[in-house]
């Protein structure tokens, strides 16, 4: 009797999963299991909950199934999360959001695991070099930067603007040249003082640069660091107005929050989504800005005046219609030298514009 | 009480398996408290540390650098001194790892990567050795010392990674040059392991041999024991201690080494990771005992692996495992205090009374 059963049962279920295989539909209702890994919390109000956010409407479509791991580490940690991902979870797209886990943890994993999709944030993915499985995928944030900056123009009395930036490198530079471009359009005589801290999360570094940048007079503050919650407190108690970044950090200072440059990485990640459920081919190289809503602007802050509102729409409205650039001569950096002569403009799609290694005319700071 | 021999070993066994049931309970019930299962949140570290063939590799390969990172806190804590700057000694064996190709042409097979190896062994003994000399020859505390000298050597570290080491190619992630494919450290056979693992195992064991059986290492453990006694009976306390620091430090020096050769390829800011300082937290729940800090390693990147499970299948926060990790080891420390108590078990002696009465 038990035998019988037992045989049926399996029979039962040899035939169930025969239809399964052989039903097209079947294979289209399968989930597709998307890990998402951030390199800090997921509640940072920075550039972690930026994806975290993304994340949890992903976690709202159907057929989609999402598994997030936060903190991890830019070491074998992250190589370990990405392997558990797809041996564990069943993952067949991985979004590794932090700069660090391309090259080589990554391309490693991607190596061993050519049936899976990675796509990175951020990383320079070049074809020939980097399998044809990975890609990257990152926002023109350079053009909510300018924008950040015509209102910070507007808005301060001081003429001095301040930007406290992690890390001389280029993704940052181009922020803070964009935001510098930005007031200086307002007011040429604007100049924004940069203070590098040294690296991505230095809490007590960041208020030590607030506090001299206030001290010396700045009176607009905006920042590129993983978590902006620091710079905004600190240049918010000080009676200071704030530009927020990754992430709205409108919460933190109502009253001093003015506009901020976010990211919208929904528009990324659905596409990347979108091409692995229908089996197209994965997208490789994906880039975008405000008028493809890779990045957005925060809504404007109590203190904002109508004219500063008046000129960052207009400019907004010339950026959607494509007609903007931010980088256009004659741009000269801040010891006088010529970098875009009169009459070039350099789109933001230029790759020359991802090796920027200087600091516009305005800067008061140093590489 | 009638102690038997075997009571120590039992006992060494049964204090941090009970200090670990105790965590797990008060981690349920934490867990239980937030609204998610504790029977599963259980099921998932298990799984997630030592499930399968792919947790244990995923354990073994996080414990790697704590072995060596615990025993930069172990050997000075062995003759006397608290040293918590493994960190710096790290760095600087990453450092020296990456530089040595810019200075020196070397074979691309087994003895290049030993020289490297060396090298960064040598980087990292120097530089806890330094907070030893300072403490012997001119009285600073090696504590704070070794800890300040950490900074320092980050600080060092930063400078000339992304100013005269950087490789021009490497634009939003500062890095040096590349080593070469023919100097990398590879996994151990067909496992998803580098060979970091064997040099931590074999390592711990050196030590304790030092320690157990070697003339050198009883004088460092009788320097550490009582420093002035050692010198009262002519040992050479300064040499001994500053050499306990140098061996620490060149194991430090060595798991920078290995993380560049085996992990990172290049010398960058991901090294700077906390290695170091989780590698005091190791010994320390260790008793600075080379050979324990094996399985306690290997516990510390269980619990890593475990908790990269339990992020993923429960969405709990990362800062979940972190609580785990307090509990387990809060009580690791204080089931010290049962050490030499626990057995024979005091109840037990009421045992053939309960047995007296009828079923």
């Amino acid at each position: 009797m038990s035998t019988d059963l037992s045989r049926r049962r399996a029979l039962a279920q040899l035939s169930a999963a025969s239809l399964a295989g052989i039903s097209p539909w079947a294979l289209a209702q399968k989930a597709l299991t998307v890990g998402v890994i951030y390199v800090g919390p997921r509640d940072d109000f920075g550039y972690n909950q930026a994806h975290a956010e993304c994340a949890a409407e992903l976690k709202k479509m159907s057929g989609v199934k999402i598994v997030e791991e936060e903190n991890v580490p830019e070491t074998q940690a992250v190589q370990k999360t990405m392997q558990g991902m797809i041996a564990q979870d069943g993952a067949t797209l991985l979004f590794p959001t932090s700069f660090g886990y391309f090259d080589p943890h990554m391309l490693e994993v991607a190596k061993k695991n050519p049936g899976v999709r990675f796509s990175h944030c951020g990383g320079m993915w070049t074809k020939g070099k980097h399998p044809d499985n990975t890609g990257s995928f990152f926002g023109y944030i350079d053009e909510a930067q300018y924008l950040n900056g015509v209102v910070a123009g507007h808005m301060s009395k001081s003429k001095k603007i301040a930007f406290v930036a992690a890390k001389p490198i280029p993704q940052v530079l181009r922020n803070i040249n964009a935001y510098t471009l930005g007031a200086r359009s307002v007011d040429p005589k604007i100049t924004c003082n940069v203070i590098f801290t040294g690296d991505w999360s230095m809490a007590v570094k960041e208020a030590e640069a607030t506090n001299s940048l206030a001290d010396q007079g700045c009176d607009v503050f905006t920042m590129h660091v993983d978590g902006p919650k620091v710079v905004v407190e600190t240049a918010a108690k000080r009676g200071k107005m704030v530009c927020g970044y990754h992430a709205s950090q409108a919460k933190l200072a109502p009253q001093a929050y003015l506009t901020g440059a976010e990211w919208n990485w929904l528009t990324a990640y659905k596409l990347i989504i979108d091409a692995a459920r229908t089996g197209k081919p994965h997208p490789n190289f994906v880039r975008g800005g405000l008028k493809d809503g890779f990045v957005k602007t925060s809504a404007y802050g109590p203190a904002v005046s109508a004219a500063a509102k008046a000129n960052a729409d207009a400019v907004k409205a010339k950026m959607m219609a494509g007609t903007f650039d931010v980088y256009a001569g004659e741009l000269k950096d801040n010891s006088g030298k010529v970098m875009i002569p009169k009459g070039t403009t350099i789109k933001l799609t230029d790759p020359s514009l991802e090796g920027m290694n200087y600091l516009v005319e305005g800067v008061v700071g140093k590489i | 009480m009638n102690r038997q021999p075997w009571h120590d070993a039992a006992e060494a066994v049964l204090l941090p398996l009970l200090a670990l049931a105790g965590a797990l309970l008060m981690f349920g019930l934490w867990v239980s408290l937030g609204g998610h299962d504790p029977v599963q949140a259980c099921t998932l570290l298990f799984t997630g540390a030592f499930g399968d063939a792919f947790s244990w590799q995923n354990t073994l390969q996080r414990s790697a650098p704590l072995m060596l990172t615990a025993l930069c806190v172990a050997l000075p804590a062995r003759a006397g001194l608290t040293i918590i700057g493994g960190e710096g000694a790290l760095v600087l064996g990453g450092l020296a790892c990456a530089g040595l190709p810019y200075v020196v042409h070397l074979p691309g097979n087994g003895v290049g990567m030993s020289i490297l190896l060396l090298a960064a062994a040598l980087a990292g003994a120097a530089w806890i050795a330094l907070a030893g000399a300072l403490r012997q020859y001119r009285g600073v505390n090696e504590t704070i010392s070794s800890l300040l000298l950490g900074y320092i050597a980050i600080a060092l570290f930063k400078h000339v990674v992304e100013g005269p080491m950087r490789d021009p190619a490497s634009l939003n992630k500062p890095s040096t040059l590349p080593l070469d494919e023919a100097l990398r450290i590879g996994s151990i056979g067909s496992w998803d392991v580098h060979w970091g693992l064997a040099f931590g195992v074999v390592l711990c064991l050196a030590s304790a041999l030092w320690l157990g059986r070697s003339t050198h290492g009883f004088a460092t453990r009788v320097v550490g024991g009582n420093a002035r006694a050692a010198r009262l009976v002519g040992l050479p306390a300064h040499r001994l201690i500053v050499t306990a620091c140098a061996l620490g430090g060149a194991a430090a020096g060595l798991a920078g080494g290995i993380e560049v050769a085996a992990v990172h390829t290049a010398a960058n800011a991901s090294l700077i990771a906390g290695l170091g300082y989780a590698g005091i937290l190791v010994s320390f729940v260790a008793r600075h005992n080379p050979l324990a800090v094996i399985p306690v390693a290997i516990l510390f990147g269980g619990f890593g692996a475990a908790g990269s499970l339990l992020q993923r299948r429960m969405g709990l926060p990362d800062a979940s495992v972190q609580v785990l990790l307090g509990f387990a080891f809060v009580l690791i420390l204080a089931g010290e205090a049962l050490r030499g108590r626990l057995l024979p078990f005091p109840f037990l002696a009421m045992r053939p009374l309960l047995r007296a009465k009828p079923a």
